[in-house]
């Protein structure tokens, strides 16, 4: 078992096991958005439940937390290596003719993510720490007695510019995933006669989340 | 045909070395692109220059000998071919033509065109072999049965002759194509299953110090392989890889 993760190998087998935990937590986090459009209500209560419940704050909050951090490390430290592979480059390289953009720039989509998750951390979750746990107040209320969780979604995606980064960042995250979805199972081994169908399945999962998470920001926008 | 050739041209494995201009005029366009190489070499040394020093042996596509990097693929646009088999057809009149060295640290350039691949060798003498008496009391392979779809696989995969197109297609000069294959030519197979944990285990530790990159599952090493070498290899090494790691 010793040096696994010190192997080529074994880093990849690392990353693909944190992007499966990231593209189900993306599942469910999409689950609890889309509600926002289809009811209010039941958005204020999932939110609610989410960021109160102990066992989510404190046991899925921190491996969420540690999932995205070790996701990016990892990747930052696969590309230094990758580059130090290949010290001279080529003075004409087709690299098109061969494979995939998405496959060749899973860093730049990938930094693409990491600029958003700063942006999104400072819009919602340092808010959301600071009123929970500085502040103290964990009752999710408004001072006119409705949930607060809404209305602050609604009142975040009042602002064009933030819609327009957040629709960026899903196109990037969309040409992430139409690489990485199929090959974090190739990285686990599993290219067998399921593979087809599953790559069918990652083009479908890739493009139809993000719309999802573009069509709730356009949603909120326009309808307020 | 005319063309215009930039070739790499370094002195020596300590040469910063550079892009050269050639112009070669009546190319055939059923020479192969070594004797077009051959050609443009007679022309240097009969002015007295320095031929472009490049690898070949067998040129038919059996050896992996012939490297290149042509118009920013290894072995050039054709598919399935080595550099030996790439034909002049494959070019039109006029056309400028980059010819660059497999491009990898772990392949470092000894002269113009050729690189050394002793890394392949290196990874090879770590675990690329079963242990067999050959002494006069060896047991004649067809008396183990195997699988006709494993004996198939196990072909294939044997079929990869070691040219590192993998490793100079990949954006990451990544060899797990190449170890991939070797490792899978004997994993597939009951002779191969006796030392699987052991070669797996110090094939890709080899194939790590020497500097290979990790792989990104680009598939570029996949469509590049003049043997059709298919994925599906180094997803077979990852298995025996994670399930070795784990034995021990
Ligand atoms: C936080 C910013 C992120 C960065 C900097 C990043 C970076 C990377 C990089 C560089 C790779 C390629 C690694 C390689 O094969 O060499 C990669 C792979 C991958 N990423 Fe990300 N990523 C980020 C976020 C995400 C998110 C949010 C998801 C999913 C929801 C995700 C899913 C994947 C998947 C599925 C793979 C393929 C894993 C594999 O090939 O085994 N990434 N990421
Ligand atoms: S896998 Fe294909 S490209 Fe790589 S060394 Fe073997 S034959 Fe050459
Ligand atoms: S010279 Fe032997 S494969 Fe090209």
């Amino acid at each position: 078992m010793s040096g696994i993760f010190n192997s080529s190998i074994g880093r990849k087998f690392a990353m693909a096991l944190s992007a499966f935990f990231l593209m189900i937590f993306l599942l469910q986090h999409f689950a609890i958005n889309i509600l926002s459009v289809l009811s209010p209500d039941a958005f204020n209560s999932a939110s609610h439940f989410m960021g109160t419940f102990w066992v989510i704050q404190y046991v899925f909050q921190p491996i969420l937390i540690f999932g995205v951090i070790f996701h990016f490390v990892m990747g930052f430290i696969l590309e230094i290596r990758n580059r130090n592979a290949r010290q001279i480059s080529y003075a004409k390289n087709n690299g098109s003719a061969n494979s995939t953009w998405m496959s060749r720039n899973m860093i730049w989509s990938g930094l693409t993510i990491l600029a958003f998750l700063v942006l999104h951390f400072i819009d919602f979750w340092i808010p959301e720490i600071n009123t929970k746990y500085i502040q103290g107040d964990l009752t999710g209320l408004l001072p006119n007695g409705d949930f607060r969780y809404h209305e602050e979604l609604v009142h975040k995606f009042e602002n064009p510019l933030r819609v327009a980064a957040y629709c960026l960042a899903f196109i990037f995250l969309a040409l992430h995933l139409l690489h990485g979805f199929s090959s974090a199972f190739q990285s686990v081994g599993a290219n067998n006669k399921y593979t087809r169908g599953l790559r069918g399945f990652g083009k479908a999962y890739a493009i139809i989340l993000p719309l999802g998470f573009i069509f709730i920001a356009l949603y909120h926008h326009f309808n307020h | 045909m005319n063309l215009t050739l930039k070739i790499w041209r370094q002195k020596n494995a300590n040469d910063k070395g550079k892009l050269v201009d050639y112009k070669i005029n009546d190319v055939s366009p059923d020479m192969s692109f070594l004797e077009m190489l051959d050609v443009l070499n007679e022309d240097l040394i009969n002015k007295g220059d320095d031929p472009v020093a490049f690898d070949h042996d067998c040129r038919e596509g059996i050896c992996g000998m012939c490297s290149l990097y042509i118009n920013g693929e290894a072995h050039g646009p054709d598919r399935g071919v080595t550099t030996c088999q790439l034909h002049m057809r494959m070019f039109k009149d006029g056309d400028t033509i980059f010819i660059e060295p497999f491009r990898a640290t772990a392949f470092p350039v000894i002269k113009d065109l050729v690189v050394d691949r002793s890394a392949f060798d290196r990874i090879q003498h770590a675990g690329g072999f079963i242990s067999i008496n050959t002494s006069g009391n060896t047991v004649d392979a067809n008396t183990i049965p195997v699988n006709k779809h494993d004996a198939d696989e196990a072909f294939e995969a044997a079929t990869c002759i070691g040219c590192g197109a993998c490793v100079a297609s990949c954006k990451n000069s990544s060899a797990m194509l190449f170890v991939g294959a070797k490792v899978s030519q004997f994993a597939l197979l009951p002779q191969g299953r006796i030392e699987a944990t052991d070669r797996v285990l110090n094939m890709v530790k080899q194939m790590d110090e020497e500097g290979f990159g990790n792989c990104t599952n680009t598939g570029a090493c996949e469509v590049e392989c003049p043997k059709g070498i298919s994925l599906e290899n180094i997803a077979r090494m990852n298995r025996e890889y994670l399930a070795a790691s784990l034995k021990g």
